[in-house]
């Protein structure tokens, strides 16, 4: 591993708490990802990009900044990327997904918030994620009241800008958001020094549905009953698409799918033929939260899909190209933006038709629904997707947990029950 | 020791390991977080053996002296099949499988009821578990949350705190009555119930109280479940006559038990050894 230690102590890091991080990070990367037969070649980008991953995006990151971009920390599928990339300005994501770093979150923070919230504010104020240092400007989301009110703490110690989401999806709701889009982009005009013109924002559109294009190629090769790659490596392959450059996410995800178009051709798959296929729907799985695909694939299932922030919202639904003025591209982005289907939305029977299209898409033998302890939205919408699953006779498990280890054997033995039951 | 199913005119090889062997006996060990029961069947299903004992702090241990006690009644070493499960099933050498607790107990369920179609509730020393079982095979189940509220454990701890036996708080709570706990957690509710001993409360009146938190907590997890079927108590409560009917009145059904209630899981491990032979 080459030495970043130097990069980290500019960056200001707490050095000594980071290094315990360090140590912990490769024995779970083998556990989870080098353990697994027969994994698919081009996942030699995603194993490298993991096993330094506090290391060679970042100092990337930073040689950009020397150059005098900017770089914008996210926390949402909501916020649009191809706004920053038209301004010349690098989008990050910025979600926490480690138990490590949730006591530094507990520190201003409510216990009873999502784990998630915690950890991302516990990577800030602990100083131990260089991305969190290294973002010039935070934007976040009315998505969670847990979100919007970490936001207030996180703003005094980082510049921080908030984006107004709606709560409803009429007609007016998505002219709001067109506005919101439009407001932003003033903002990262003014931060970055740079005009966004309507060339600028269609490159920009245009890169970022290349990316979509090249995740939704990988992604349908999951279709095939011949399943050429776990549930695992894909889940890692979206995680690291949030940090990529997007020009190298897509051809990485393109040579990944190339790859795993062969591999249906030959019949090559990573499990057999009987092995019940899972789709996982819920709250997101940052980086490194690998603990539910863990435990589906070391209990004799495989995931097959995520209709999650990390899985299909991240990607499906294209942006209209064919805009020419910036008003329009604006418009263009918010009824894209505006078809994610969120459980902060209501109505959001969206995802439930979402669901009950991807069940059928991937062949699922049955669905994982999985919330962040308290996550009050998804919490709240498991009865209506479980009941609407349940209706199309699709099996459904509902489960709730944190980035603790401390219920892995109670859901080891609900998964393990859930899978028995499907035969 | 391995056992490995063969056809007969068997042959012991040495290492305890035998080949070609008619299976005679299927054996369930189900090891849970406060007992561990073991059933031993013949080739009909029928129960030839009932073991229980305390699982104790090892698991490791525990499974040992289950297989001394299977030695001494001729079960081991021999033809035979093992099925593992519950919360320590992985803690058992010489287990051939390990099945998850929730489809034992609701096939073991269906052997000892004598039907395909019903909702078992388990009420387990650490976990409660509801399943509905049609034409034999489990389509949905709950388990409570990590807390050990609406558990075995709960009513253990209140009884301990109330110096009464499991059995005789059940017995006594028959007679109380105009007390409630509202406390769901364990360690919140003893503390309600230290209340009400210092607010000179009777007994009887504790215990009932003790014992409708469990059955609420119960009744609202059943809420989200198939109940017009046989529904049965299972696990180490299944002999607590007044609890089986609180239960019955909550969920506006008639609850069944058997004393071989809290062989359930074992039973329902050993039909699995005898399925997969």
């Amino acid at each position: 591993m080459a030495d970043y230690r130097q990069m980290w102590q500019e960056l200001g890091m707490d050095m000594e708490n980071h290094d315990n991080l360090c140590q912990v990070l490769p024995t779970a990367v083998g556990d989870v990802f080098l353990s697994q037969e027969n994994r698919p070649k081009a996942m030699d980008f995603w194993d490298l990009v993991i096993s330094e991953v506090h290391g060679i995006r970042p100092a990337e990151l930073i040689e950009e900044q020397k150059k005098g971009r900017k770089v914008f920390g996210t926390f949402c599928v909501y916020v649009p990327d191809e706004v920053v990339i038209a301004a010349n300005g690098i989008v990050t994501g910025l979600c926490g997904g480690s138990q490590f770093w949730v006591p530094d979150g507990e520190k201003v923070l409510p216990k009873s918030t999502c784990p998630l919230v915690k950890a991302s504010v516990g990577a800030r104020l602990g100083r131990t994620c260089p991305f969190f240092r290294i973002a010039d400007m935070y934007v976040g989301e009315t998505t969670c009241d847990g979100k919007k009110k970490a936001y207030e703490i996180l703003g005094e110690d980082v510049p921080m800008y908030v984006m107004d989401v709606p709560q409803m999806k009429r007609e007016k709701d998505i002219l709001k958001w067109k506005d919101e889009i439009a407001e932003f982009a003033k903002k990262v005009e003014e931060f970055t020094g740079n005009a966004i013109t309507p060339e600028k924002l269609a490159e920009a559109i245009h890169l970022v549905n290349e990316k979509r294009k090249a995740m939704q190629r990988v992604y349908d090769c999951r279709k095939s009953k011949c399943l050429p790659i776990s549930g695992r490596d894909t889940l890692l392959m979206t995680q690291i698409s949030f940090f990529d450059d997007p020009a190298r996410c897509a051809q990485m995800c393109n040579r990944l799918a190339d790859e795993l178009e062969q591999r249906i051709k030959d019949g090559v798959s990573v499990v057999s033929e009987d092995t019940k296929r899972i789709l996982v729907t819920g709250t997101p799985l940052a980086v490194p939260n690998w603990k539910l695909h863990n435990i589906i694939e070391t209990s004799g299932a495989a995931v097959v899909c995520e209709e999650m922030c990390t899985g299909t919202r991240y990607f499906e639904n294209l942006v209209d190209e064919s805009q020419t003025t910036l008003d329009g591209q604006f418009m263009a982005l918010s009824e894209r933006y505006m078809k994610t289907n969120c459980a902060c939305f209501t109505p959001n029977t969206g995802r439930i038709d979402d669901l009950l299209r991807l069940a059928k898409e991937y062949q699922v033998d049955g669905v994982i629904d999985c919330s962040l302890k308290f996550c009050c939205l998804y919490d709240t919408e498991k009865y209506s997707v479980s009941r609407a699953l349940k209706e199309a006779g699709i099996p459904v498990l509902s489960l709730e947990t944190d980035y603790e280890d401390a219920d892995a054997g109670q859901l080891r033995t609900r998964i393990g029950a859930f899978i028995e039951m499907l035969g | 020791m391995v056992c490995l199913p063969r056809n007969q005119g068997s042959k012991y090889t040495g290492n305890g390991v035998y080949y070609n062997m008619e299976i005679t006996n299927y054996v369930g060990i189900d090891i849970g977080s406060t007992c561990s029961k073991t059933i031993v069947m013949d080739g009909d299903g029928t129960i030839r053996h009932r073991l229980l004992r305390p699982t104790g702090w090892s698991s490791v241990d525990t499974a040992s002296s289950i297989r001394e006690e299977l030695k001494e009644l001729g079960v081991l070493p021999g033809s035979c099949r093992v099925v593992s499960t519950g919360y320590g099933r992985a803690a058992v050498p010489y287990a051939d499988k390990n099945v998850t607790e929730i489809t034992c107990h609701a096939k073991g369920a269906c052997h000892i009821f004598g039907t395909d179609h019903l909702t078992v509730i388990d009420i387990g020393g650490q976990d409660t578990k509801l399943i509905v079982v049609q034409g034999g095979q489990v389509t949905d189940f709950l388990m409570n949350d990590k807390c050990s509220a609406g558990t075995g454990r709960f009513l253990e701890v209140m009884a301990n705190t109330l110096s009464m036996r499991l059995e005789e708080l059940c017995e006594l709570a028959g007679k109380g009555g105009g007390v409630s706990i509202s406390s769901m957690c364990t360690v919140f509710a003893e503390s309600e119930v230290i209340g009400l001993i210092g607010k000179g409360e009777k007994r009887e009146n504790i215990a009932y109280a003790v014992v409708h938190s469990i059955v609420q907590k119960v009744a609202s997890q059943a809420g989200r479940l198939k109940l017009d079927q046989t529904v049965c108590l299972t696990g180490g409560l299944c002999e607590l006559p007044y609890l089986r009917e609180q239960l019955g009145k909550a969920l506006k059904c008639h609850v069944v038990s058997s004393p071989d209630g809290r062989y359930a899981g074992a039973a329902g491990a050993a039909l699995s050894a005898l399925k997969s032979s």
